[in-house]
């Protein structure tokens, strides 16, 4: 609390600074994409991913990844939800009272997730129905809340705008990396194309891996195999950046 | 007989965590030690009863096609069915900030049990989750919504439960390094999951 305070007295003061930089953006001092720019998009994609180092925003993800069409239209949902609350929630920052700003942050989501379900809902219905309730559920989506709280209520419009885009494209990498393989294993198709061959009745009649004698596995359909496919996908990445393992 | 069915189907069958990953961010990082869980699950339970029943109050007399009908017959048609993603998390938000102060007033005892937990439960995802597959189910009563709600808080609380569990045990187990902590709880929440998935067996 007695940080947050402090950090918000500092925003109080660079707020005229930063107002009259953010106005006239032809003469900002930092390039528009310098390397602490650059930094803030490209470093949840892996150091820093909200899924598997924060462990934000599993909660909507998983549920999702048997295919990989739902789960490409969620990311993207969730980049334009993230990316928008960032800019609003740190346009407001310094008139929000630090008592109400958890209320003041979700309904600023719900406005923006009700936006993005009502267009699904307009012009892809069939995802919007397969999606349910988990669009709804981007507002809760802890990543959403994390980074307003962490880092919208603290830097400047733009800033707040890459990282959400930032974080929002390493939660996308990974839903769209589990329904990949779930969808590759669980059913042998890509976005619904038969990439393996296809599977008719009988062996003779198969073309492809399928005439093989392969089988597809119905047991990555599963919910359950989400979860597993996650834990791996941790298992890789820790493996490769040591520095990431925890200690118990 | 409806009510059970309901009930046992919301805790096991239906479970929050365990069939639709709901309230996993919490549940991963609040899971371990059993004692922070149990505070955690027990707030959830009571959130969830709460807010259930008022959110589907709301969605009958308020938010679905044809709920104002009780003004008058002009407003028969009328659908604002758009603004309940607002309505049920501004209920949920109020509700838990509510549910604080009230707790902290008369239950000073419970307070200290679940108080750090109560502000976490406004941005859990089986709250909201909750709400809106209540509105998904189409309920009859507001009794079934009541059952609904405490049964799921249940499951909740059974699943963080037996995770704590298993994790303050796995501490002195040889986990390889890189699964160590997060890795090896996902995976352990998996095959949970999969012993779950036996209970779709089950008729009711």
């Amino acid at each position: 609390m007695a940080t947050e305070k402090k950090n918000i007295s500092e925003e109080k003061e660079a707020k005229k600074k930063e107002m009259i930089l953010f106005l006239s953006s032809s003469e900002e001092k930092e390039h528009f994409l310098s390397k602490g720019n650059r930094k803030l998009l490209s470093d949840p994609l892996d150091d820093n991913n909200p899924i598997t180092v924060q462990v934000l925003g599993i909660c909507s993800a998983l549920a999702i990844t048997v295919q990989l069409e739902p789960a490409v239209v969620m990311a993207i949902a969730v980049v334009f939800v993230m990316a928008f609350s960032n800019i609003i929630v740190s346009m407001l920052r310094n008139m929000i009272p630090s008592r109400i700003r958890i209320i003041v942050q979700l309904v600023v989501v719900a406005s923006l997730v009700a936006l993005v379900d009502q267009v699904l809902k307009a012009y892809a219905y069939d995802v919007s129905k397969q999606l349910s309730v988990f669009i709804g559920l981007i507002i809760t989506n802890c990543i959403v809340m994390g980074r307003l709280e962490a880092f919208a209520l603290g830097n400047g419009v733009y800033k707040s705008f890459l990282d959400g885009i930032g974080n929002a494209a390493g939660y996308g990498l990974i839903l769209i990396i589990v329904a990949f393989f779930r969808e590759l294993l669980g059913s042998g198709k890509l976005f619904g194309f038969e990439v393996l061959g296809h599977k008719a009745a009988t062996v003779a009649d198969s073309t492809g891996l399928y005439a093989l004698g392969y089988e597809n596995n119905g047991l990555m359909l599963l919910s359950p195999m989400a979860l597993i496919v996650v834990g791996l996908l941790i298992w890789v990445q820790r493996a490769r950046n040591r520095k990431l393992i925890e200690e118990n | 007989m409806d009510f059970i069915n309901l009930f046992v189907r919301s805790i096991f069958i239906e479970n929050m965590i365990f069939a639709y990953f709901l309230g996993m961010c919490s549940y991963l990082a609040v899971s371990k030690t059993v004692k922070t869980a149990v505070g955690l699950g027990a707030a959830v339970i009571f959130v969830l009863t709460i807010t259930v029943p008022i959110n589907y109050l709301l969605d009958n007399y308020l938010l679905r096609p044809g709920a104002l009908s009780w003004l008058g017959a002009e407003f028969a048609d009328v659908d604002l069915s758009f603004l309940s993603f607002i309505m049920f998390i501004a209920v949920i938000a109020s509700m838990v900030q509510l549910v604080e102060m009230i707790v902290e007033k008369f239950a000073p005892a419970l307070y200290g049990a679940l108080g750090i937990f109560l502000p976490l439960i406004a941005v859990n995802c089986a709250i909201l989750g909750g709400a809106l597959f209540m509105q998904q189910k189409d309920f009859g009563v507001i009794t079934e919504a009541i059952t609904y709600g405490f049964g799921s808080g249940i499951g909740w609380f059974l699943a963080i439960l037996g995770i704590a569990a298993i994790r303050e045990k796995i501490a002195y187990s040889n986990v390889p390094a890189p699964l160590k902590g997060l890795g090896i709880t996902f995976i352990i929440t998996g095959l949970m999951a999969l012993g779950f998935m036996s209970f779709m067996g089950i008729k009711l």
